[in-house]
């Protein structure tokens, strides 16, 4: 109780005799209505800005060239690619790795910081937790079309027997992959949509036109906002909150097993699996940063994600970064310890092979650049801290790309070297997800309340209960 | 109360209130008066209001529990039965039920059988989906999804007597009381 008045003293502004006062999680002056309104006006009354349309026509043109893609790719079969023996697995373990890494952002979000009270993450869990789902959906159909004939996957994804009575392997951390990442999806899903329902009931009572109050009411399933629904509400809340956790982890580190559990030099790390899980976080944030920045400026939602979400983000960020930076050095010092001259002369092809560039470009990122973090001055600067978390981005996909690439393309036998290099195809199947991605987010923002209305609805002032006194 | 001789039949008296304590404090008020079968709606949780409304515990994390352990046996199962029984295969001298490699998949079914249990056990709980409710006849009820709190007392309250409530209501210092339509 004492934790939470503090809380409260906080988000009013008023936190005394603080070191240095930290920014509030939202502005002061909010109440009940003004939360309300300004939140379910995006969906209701404002005009859709033309910025929207902009970016969604673009978005919609790359999501065409997804479609394109792989209509192509279907037709003709994935030797539009440019991965092959040795490098077998290229651009659709690359983006997958990529995608589902920035999906644990909004669990971490939404899941981990619940459990640990962090107020803050009121204002961005439902946008990271959209983000989640639309980055795993992106994931999902790099393994998918990696199958060639994704109608056929179901036979070989899921429990069941083929022709010959032969079962998935169950061995194997691909099939693992497979549960993790459907149960993973499955459960952002329900977790999102039970965060939904008591907005979709403020929409239904808010909705001007029919249309709108018949969607919203169904959607609502008829919430009501009973204590005795709030009650068990917010237990099952706190109870996916407490299963999400586990869950987040353990995705990334099967996803990691992937690698892990071969025996290439490059790949067979112990590190892996904390390693990944904290390069997926880092990443994540980075993304959650590139949408959060344009998203308070252009709705003007800097009174809910104030520069204490920039902040915390960013320090989330320094922190996951250097994780990631003290795996680097562990897999050098791993692949030099080891004695072994296959793992020695990975790392030596790593950082001196023809893909050393995008090495010492991953480290300029993921190492160096994340240094900036440190100062105050960086944290405040809105513009530099977009750029830099897309810089982020392209970071934690240059990790992956060398994890994958620079592993397989020289392995324990000379003669069967390869040069592994992208085609047009490649490139445009993942520009096509990211088209994807952003449709699906713009679509979003537009239809769907962007913050959680009722969450920060619990953080003003007035939600706070006058103890002290009966009537 | 403007149907107040009109209506021959009612779900109950709704009074609505301004601010959360208000509301905590009338629930309080009202089980101390021995009302029993009442709710509140409030646009955001308050966990207070269980404890004033005298609500009990609610069994969704036995549920839980029970469908995580499901689904944990379930995954498991599917995996020794694929691997040891249907189908047995020598995977590298790896005997049939070699169980570290079974627990990851058995984890992720353990939490999706929990999670499953707790959002389906969350709405069958509450009776929901719900398309239709008598509290929704209530004009002002529109604002419990925003900024106000109500307290409904409802006319199977053994307590209940059209006008007794209706001033026990009343005595609370609501915005208004209402009566709800059935």
């Amino acid at each position: 109780m004492a934790a939470q008045e503090h809380l409260h003293d906080r988000v009013a502004g008023i936190s005394e005799g603080a070191v240095r006062a930290l920014p509030p999680v939202i502005a002061p002056g909010h109440t009940f209505e003004s939360v309300t309104d300004k939140i379910s006006s995006i969906v209701l009354t404002r005009r859709t800005p033309i910025g929207w349309f902009l970016g969604f026509a673009i978005a919609f043109a790359f999501l065409m060239l997804l479609n394109l893609t792989i209509g192509h790719l279907l037709m003709t079969g994935i030797g539009i690619w440019g991965n092959n023996i040795p490098v077998g697995w290229a651009f659709d373990i690359i983006n997958f790795v990529w995608w589902i890494g920035i999906g644990h952002a909004g669990t971490l979000i939404s899941a981990i910081l619940l459990l640990f009270r962090q107020q803050w993450r009121t204002s961005i869990n439902r946008f990271a937790e959209a983000m989640t789902l639309f980055a795993v959906a992106c994931a999902a159909m790099f393994p998918l079309l990696h199958t060639g004939r994704p109608w056929l996957a179901a036979y070989w994804l899921f429990p069941y027997p083929n022709t010959m009575n032969l079962w998935p392997q169950f061995r194997s951390p691909l099939i693992w992959d497979v549960f993790a990442v459907s149960t993973y999806f499955t459960v952002s899903l329900l977790f999102w949509f039970t965060g939904l329902v008591p907005d979709m009931a403020t929409l239904r009572d808010r909705a001007q036109s029919k249309a709108g109050r018949v969607i919203f009411g169904m959607l609502a399933l008829g919430w009501r906002g009973s204590a005795r629904h709030w009650q068990r509400y917010e237990m099952a809340y706190l109870l996916l909150a407490g299963i999400s956790t586990p869950l987040v982890l353990s995705v990334h580190s099967v996803v990691s097993f992937d690698f892990a559990v071969s025996v290439l030099p490059g790949w067979h790390a112990t590190i892996f699996p904390p390693y990944f899980v904290a390069g997926a976080i880092y990443s994540g944030f980075a993304m959650v940063m590139t949408l959060a920045i344009p998203l308070r400026k252009f709705y003007g939602l800097e009174d809910f994600i104030t520069m204490r979400h920039i902040h915390n983000m960013t320090k989330v960020m320094l922190v996951t970064g250097m994780i990631v930076a003290y795996g680097y050095a562990n897999e050098a010092f791993f692949s030099w310890f080891s004695g072994s001259p296959y793992e020695q002369y990975m790392m030596q092809n790593r950082m001196s092979g023809p893909y050393a560039t995008l090495y010492w470009s991953l480290i300029a990122i993921n190492a160096c650049m994340i240094q900036l973090f440190w100062f105050r001055k960086v944290r405040d600067n809105i513009t530099l801290l977009f750029i830099l978390s897309l810089l982020v981005n392209v970071g934690m996909w240059l990790e992956r790309f060398i994890i994958i690439v620079t592993s397989l393309h020289r392995d324990f036998l000379p003669s069967s070297w390869d040069m592994y290099a992208p085609t047009r195809w490649d490139f445009a199947m993942f520009a096509g997800t990211i088209g994807l991605f952003l449709s699906l987010f713009f679509l979003f923002i537009r239809f769907l309340p962007a913050l959680a209305i009722f969450e920060m609805r619990t953080i003003v002032p007035q939600a706070k209960l006058q103890t002290g006194h009966h009537g | 109360m403007a149907h107040h001789d009109a209506s021959p039949t009612l779900y109950g008296l709704m009074a609505e209130f301004d601010t959360p304590t208000a509301l905590v404090q009338a629930a309080e008020r009202a089980r101390l008066e021995g009302y029993r079968n009442m709710d509140a709606y409030t646009p955001i949780p308050i966990e207070e209001l269980s404890e004033a409304l005298g609500l009990r515990r609610t069994r969704l994390p036995i549920l839980v529990f029970a469908g995580g352990l499901l689904g944990g046996i379930g995954g498991y199962s599917l995996e020794y039965w694929t691997q040891a029984i249907a189908y047995p295969l020598n995977i590298g001298g790896r005997p049939y039920n070699s169980w570290p490699h079974y627990i990851p998949v058995a984890f992720e079914t353990t939490v999706l059988g929990a999670a499953l249990c707790a959002f389906v056990g969350m709405w069958a709980l509450n009776k929901l989906p719900m398309p239709y409710h008598p509290v929704f006849n209530v004009p002002a009820f529109a604002r419990a999804s925003r900024d106000r709190f109500f307290l409904c007392i409802e006319t199977t309250d053994p307590r209940f007597d059209r006008h007794a409530t209706a001033k026990f209501l009343e005595s609370l210092h609501p915005v208004g009381v209402s009566e709800v339509a059935p």
